[in-house]
C-alpha cells in the first residue's frame, strides 16, 4: 500500500494535475508571461493578490474563482509571497512548468527593474536631506498600509478566538523572546495544526 | 565571490521564512542584513522596504538592491534567484500534490493552523519595522492615518503612500513652512 502512494505520488509530480481535464483554455506559453508582464507592471500599491484575480479570473478567465481561491490557501501556507506562489501554481495549471516560469518571470521583471534603478537612484542622493525627509513619511505611510493589509487578511481568515492566542504566541515569540522565526514557526505551527486537527464528524460516526 | 555566496546563503533562508508574506521575513533580514553582514543601515533597510511597498510586482523586490549594492550586477541576479528559487519549485510541487490531497483530512487541519501563526509572523515583523519607522508623533500620526484611510475606504494606497511622501518632505525636509 505504501508503495502504490509513492507511486502515485511520483506519477502526479510527473504529470499535470489537470491532464484529465480537456477544457482549459488554449493560453499560449507568450500570453501567460504578457499577461503576468501586465500585472507585474501594474500592481501598484502592494495587494497584487487582487491584480491577480482582475486579470485571471475577470479579464481572461483562464481560472475560476474557486481556483483562484483554492491556490490562495496554497499560497499563503507556504513560504513564498502570495504574488510568485500565485503566479507558479497559475502558470502550471494552464501549461505546465513552462508556464511557471514565464509567470514568475514576467510577475517579478517590471517591479524588479524599477526597484534597481530606485535603489541606484537613492544610493547617489539618499543623503540629502529632503530626500531623507521624504522618506521618512513614505515609512510612516508605510507601516500604516501593511497593518491594514495584515488586518484585512486576518478577518478574513481568522474563524476562531483561539486563533487569536495562536497570533499572540507567534508574536510574543519572535517579538518578546527573540525567537528565529523558523522556531516560533515549528513551535506553534506543530501546536495549531494539532488544535485543528483531523476529528470524526458526528455522521461519520452514525 | 564571498559576498556572492554569503548573499546567496542568507536570502535562500530568508525566502523560507516568508510563510504569509514577505514582511514575516523582516526581523531575520534585518538581523541578517544590517547586524551580521552589514551590507546596509537599518535606516536604509526601512526606506527600501517602503519604496518597495509602492513599487509594482510582490512587495519583495527590493531584495534585488541590497544585492547590487553588496556585489554589483551579479548580486542582484543571485539575490533573486536564491529568493524565489526554491520557494518557486516548492510551490510547484505542493501544487501539483496539494490537489491529490484533497481528501486527505490533515490538509485542512495544515492551512487552519498555519493562517493564524502566519498573521502572527506578519504582525512581527511590522512591529520590527515599526520600530525604526515610526519615530514621533508626526510618522505616527502618518500611519495610523494611512491605516485609517485604508480600512475605511478603497483608496489606492499608492495615493497614500506618496501623500505621505510629501508630508514628509514637509515635515523633515530643510525647507521650514
Amino acid at each position: 500500500m505504501p508503495h502504490k502512494v509513492m507511486s502515485d505520488v511520483v506519477a502526479n509530480l510527473v504529470s499535470p494535475p489537470n491532464t484529465t481535464t480537456t477544457s482549459k483554455p488554449d493560453v499560449t506559453i507568450l500570453q501567460i508571461f504578457l499577461e503576468f508582464l501586465l500585472i507585474g507592471a501594474t500592481s501598484f500599491g502592494g495587494g497584487v493578490v487582487a491584480y491577480l484575480r482582475d486579470g485571471l479570473v475577470g479579464k481572461r478567465g483562464w481560472i475560476n474563482d474557486q481556483e483562484f481561491v483554492e491556490y490562495l490557501a496554497i499560497s499563503q501556507t507556504l513560504p513564498g509571497l502570495n504574488a510568485t506562489n500565485m503566479a507558479v501554481l497559475v502558470g502550471d495549471n494552464l501549461r505546465g512548468y513552462l508556464g511557471s516560469v514565464v509567470a514568475l518571470i514576467g510577475i517579478c521583471l517590471p517591479g524588479g527593474l524599477l526597484m534597481s534603478a530606485a535603489g541606484a537612484a537613492y544610493h547617489a542622493s539618499g543623503n540629502q536631506p529632503m530626500v531623507t525627509a521624504m522618506l521618512r513619511g513614505v515609512a510612516a505611510a508605510a507601516i500604516g498600509l501593511i497593518l491594514a493589509t495584515t488586518i484585512k487578511l486576518g478577518k478574513k481568515s481568522l474563524a476562531h478566538a483561539y486563533d487569536l492566542v495562536f497570533v499572540a504566541l507567534t508574536v510574543y515569540g519572535v517579538d518578546k523572546l527573540h525567537q528565529s522565526v523558523p522556531r516560533v514557526l515549528v513551535v506553534v505551527g506543530l501546536i495549531a495544526i494539532f488544535w485543528y486537527r483531523p476529528r470524526k464528524t458526528k455522521e461519520s460516526v452514525s | 565571490m564571498n559576498q556572492l555566496l554569503a548573499l546567496i546563503r542568507v536570502f535562500a533562508y530568508l525566502s523560507i521564512l516568508t510563510v504569509g508574506g514577505g514582511l514575516a521575513a523582516f526581523p531575520e533580514m534585518r538581523h541578517l542584513t544590517v547586524d551580521v553582514h552589514k551590507w546596509l543601515s537599518f535606516v536604509q533597510l526601512i526606506h527600501l522596504y517602503s519604496m518597495g511597498q509602492v513599487a509594482p510586482g510582490p512587495n519583495m523586490m527590493m531584495i534585488v538592491v541590497i544585492g547590487q549594492w553588496a556585489a554589483g550586477v551579479p548580486g542582484a541576479f543571485v539575490v533573486l534567484l536564491a529568493f524565489f528559487g526554491p520557494t518557486a519549485i516548492l510551490a510547484w510541487m505542493i501544487g501539483r500534490l496539494w490537489k491529490h490531497l484533497e481528501n486527505w483530512p490533515w490538509r485542512t487541519s495544515i492551512e487552519r493552523g498555519l493562517s493564524p501563526v502566519s498573521i502572527g509572523l506578519l504582525l512581527a515583523g511590522c512591529l520590527s519595522l515599526a520600530r525604526g519607522a515610526v519615530t514621533g508623533w508626526m510618522t505616527a500620526l502618518i500611519a495610523v492615518l494611512v491605516l485609517l484611510l485604508l480600512l475605511l475606504t478603497k483608496l489606492n494606497p499608492a495615493w497614500l503612500v506618496l501623500a505621505g511622501a510629501v508630508v514628509g518632505g514637509l515635515a523633515f525636509g530643510p525647507v521650514k513652512l
